[in-house]
């Protein structure tokens, strides 16, 4: 039977990331960034993937990798989902890697296991495992074209690209033509990579490859999701027991206890499907189901956890110096990331034999 | 320490000294009692050899291989997950060895009388007045909502014994005689037609003073071990997927294709999601409890399972179209056990209802997640200070 607990190593892994976040990513200092020329907190990753090891968790240790599996990652997920860190954790660490692993590239698997490089793979952020993708013109062994909606590609050191003959490429970043998407996630910006001519190094089938890394990102977003949703539901309980009106802490009234508990009651949830489709992604058993299951349930969580927040925090919540408008925009991004809960209801209905009419 | 091989090997012995195939029913359920192996956690002669609760399993499996019987354990789930608790908590050595045994092999069905027609989310308001009268209790009332009260010899009971005092102070814990002549019980006919439930009517009513389970004026403590065993039997079951109330429908999703709609199949596929979900959630909290790390995720359980029981079964009625207008059967029956995903559509769609009320309100139930949980300050109590007789009624 799946295991949904943290074990202790998990539990000592998270210590010391919610540590590091503690220390790198406050929430004035994230704020700050969103409106800087780098939104990204390319110092937090390197704490992460220098200090810590964490970018090389699903890599095995022949490849430069720690060789552990996606229950750590998982968990790691669940810290910068907490403090909404604008790092290219999930975009290199988990997607890109996955669709590497799929292909076996020693090279590039080496490079993001170490954290030397970031690794984007250049596919729509809203695509759904299993579905259609845009792929990139294949002219005399150059690649031309464009692609949006790609998370993380303003840091990427190198692109992962799906072309027209089902091959998937890898394309340095200086080859290409990156320019940020202004974005509703503030901490995870889109871009649109356009090539020009630009030479692509060929890893292997891009469907399988394309497939696997988005069922892991998918999967593991669910852990980023339950952060996320924790961190909300926490900072508004704690809020309403000392916001007081009426000559009371506004959290003593019923209308709003009640919706708190419910919202806990989510959260509970979520965290055992965040649980199962992580271990089903390091077993491998059951995997499609665990994943289909957690992301349909995650992301109206997530996005009601972050609505609640505000709206319970009510005029200070509204403001653009408190923190709850990254989490709501976050949650709201993630609720499209990976495929909407509608699409992986449709995916639950084909794998339990659920069929439409 | 009584381990795992200990165990085994006391219900070998068991098995060889009471072949199951040779032996009566409850000689050997009995006998089972008196070799400890009944519920290994409860202590030496009351049916248990104070083993660890988690070892109960080795026997049950030893036992269950051999094809022995069992105690029907849900005929006497109030017996055994409600009284028996709560008389090994706070029962005189005498009244555990009167009681338990008869309760475990299920020689006597036990009833509970707490509900009250004034006193329903607010029990501790519980009118039911026991007036000492020399070494006996003189009892009067009415209570309500009781299952298996037709069928029980023994009641648990809570009543009223001084009325000067606030609410919580009042209150004495007793066992009641359901053979008593004072006590009347009638059926209590539910929305779906049947009767599980009764009403129970207490008209001088005499308990001698040594059926009392704890203090005097102490019975709200008393009747909190009983509550809380309540919610942990809810907490710890263990469903397949599927195994609850989606099961049904989606068999009938499956089976007949002419009943689909769009409509119908985004709302089932949102449900079957949810189900899963909380299927998952109750088993994260089994396998906290097996770890010795319990976690809050109860309180939350039963909530979760009374809003996707309602919503499934009422789904069911709507897919099944014209078969949904009709309904199995209304005649007045009073069934011996609760069976939530029983008979047809319609009643599971109705009986489902109760699910929200039944054991504590979801109102209730989110109050105490929000204060016992979250730490969320409590309702204002204005009647904290004020005597009983003085409450709002």
């Amino acid at each position: 039977m799946t295991d949904l607990l943290y074990s202790e190593e998990e539990e000592a892994l998270r210590a010391a990331v919610r540590d590091l976040l503690a220390d790198h990513c406050d929430a004035p200092g994230v704020i700050a960034r969103t409106e800087s020329d780098a939104p990204h907190d390319l110092a937090a990753w390197k704490a992460l993937v220098d200090g810590m090891g964490l970018a090389g968790l699903l890599v095995p240790e022949a490849q430069g990798g720690q060789g552990v599996t996606h229950r750590e990652v998982a968990v790691v997920l669940e810290e910068l989902g907490r403090a909404v860190a604008p790092v290219p954790y999930l975009a290199s660490a988990v997607v890109a890697t996955e669709a590497l692993l799929e292909c076996g590239d020693e090279d590039l698997l080496g490079r993001l296991a170490s954290g030397r490089d970031i690794g984007v793979l250049a596919v729509g952020l809203h695509r759904a495992p299993g579905t259609a993708f845009p792929a990139v013109r294949l002219e005399g062994g150059a690649l031309h074209g464009e692609l949006t909606g790609i998370a993380d590609a303003a840091v990427a050191d190198v692109l992962l690209v799906p072309a027209e003959d089902g091959g998937l490429y890898a394309v340095e970043a200086a080859d290409a033509t990156v320019i940020p998407q202004v974005s509703l996630d503030l901490t995870r910006p889109l871009a649109t990579v356009t090539l020009d001519g630009a030479r692509g190094r060929p890893l292997g089938d891009a469907g399988p490859a394309v497939r696997r890394a988005l069922r892991a990102g998918a999967g593991l977003l669910a852990s980023e999701q339950l952060g996320l949703a924790e961190w909300t539901l926490t900072q508004t309980v704690r809020y309403l027991k000392e916001r007081k009106q009426f000559n009371r802490p506004v959290g003593g009234f019923q209308a709003l206890k009640h919706r708190l508990a419910q919202l806990w009651l989510e959260v509970a949830s979520l965290r055992a499907a965040a649980r199962n489709a992580a271990d089903a992604l390091a077993t491998g058993e059951d995997t499609d189901l665990a994943v289909a299951v957690a992301q349909a349930y995650a992301s109206p969580v997530a996005v009601h956890a972050a609505e609640e927040a505000l709206q319970l925090h009510a005029g200070i919540g509204m403001t653009w110096e408190h923190p709850v408008h990254l989490y709501l925009k976050r949650a709201k991004a993630d609720s499209i990331a990976y495929g909407t809960a509608g699409a992986h209801r449709g995916a639950v209905g084909e794998l339990v034999d659920l069929q439409a009419p | 320490m009584t381990d795992a091989a200990e165990l085994r090997r006391r219900t070998r012995e068991l098995l060889a000294a009471y072949p199951p195939a040779g032996t009566d029913r409850l000689d050997f359920l009995r006998a089972r009692f008196d070799a400890g192996l009944a519920w290994v956690h409860y202590p030496e002669g009351l049916g248990g050899l104070g083993a660890p609760r988690s070892l109960q399993t080795v026997v049950d499996a030893e036992l269950e291989a051999a094809g022995a019987p069992d105690n029907d354990p849900r005929r006497i789930g109030i017996g055994l997950g409600m009284a028996a608790p709560t008389i090994l908590k706070y029962g005189t050595e005498e009244q555990k060895r009167r009681y338990l045994r008869p309760l475990w092999v299920g020689e006597e069905v036990w009833c509970q009388l707490f509900s009250e027609p004034g006193a329903g989310s607010d029990l501790a308001a519980l009118g039911t007045r026991g007036v000492r009268e020399g070494d006996q209790w003189v009892v009067n009332g009415q209570k309500v909502w009781t299952s298996s009260a037709h069928l029980a010899r023994w009641a648990i009971l809570i009543a009223r014994t001084d009325p000067d005092v606030p609410k919580h102070a009042g209150i004495t814990y007793f066992i009641c005689d359901m053979t008593d002549p004072g006590v009347e019980v009638r059926p209590l006919r539910q929305i779906t037609g049947e009767a599980e439930f009764n009403e129970v009517f207490l008209t001088d009513v005499r308990i001698p003073d040594s059926r009392r389970l704890g203090e005097v004026g102490d019975g709200w403590r008393v009747a909190q071990t009983t509550l809380n065993n309540e919610r942990v039997a809810i907490g710890g079951m263990r469903l397949p997927r599927e195994g609850g109330m989606i099961g049904p429908v989606s068999k009938t999703w499956r089976e007949r294709p002419e009943l689909r709609t769009h409509d119908l199949h985004q709302r089932l596929l949102k449900l079957w999601v949810e189900s899963e979900v909380s299927r998952l959630t109750a088993e994260r909290l089994r396998q906290q409890l097996v770890a010795g790390q319990p976690g809050p995720e109860g309180a939350g359980m039963k909530l979760a399972f009374a809003r996707l029981n309602q919503e499934i079964s009422g789904l069911e009625v709507e897919l099944l179209g014209e078969e949904g207008l009709l309904y199995d059967d209304w005649t007045m029956r009073r069934p011996e056990l609760v069976d939530f995903t029983g008979r047809e559509a319609g009643y599971r769609y109705l009986r489902s209802k109760g699910n929200s009320i039944e054991g504590g309100t979801s109102e209730v139930l989110l109050n105490i997640i929000a204060e016992r949980v979250l730490g969320l300050p409590a309702e204002p109590r204005t009647d904290k200070d004020v005597a009983w007789k003085d409450l709002a009624r």
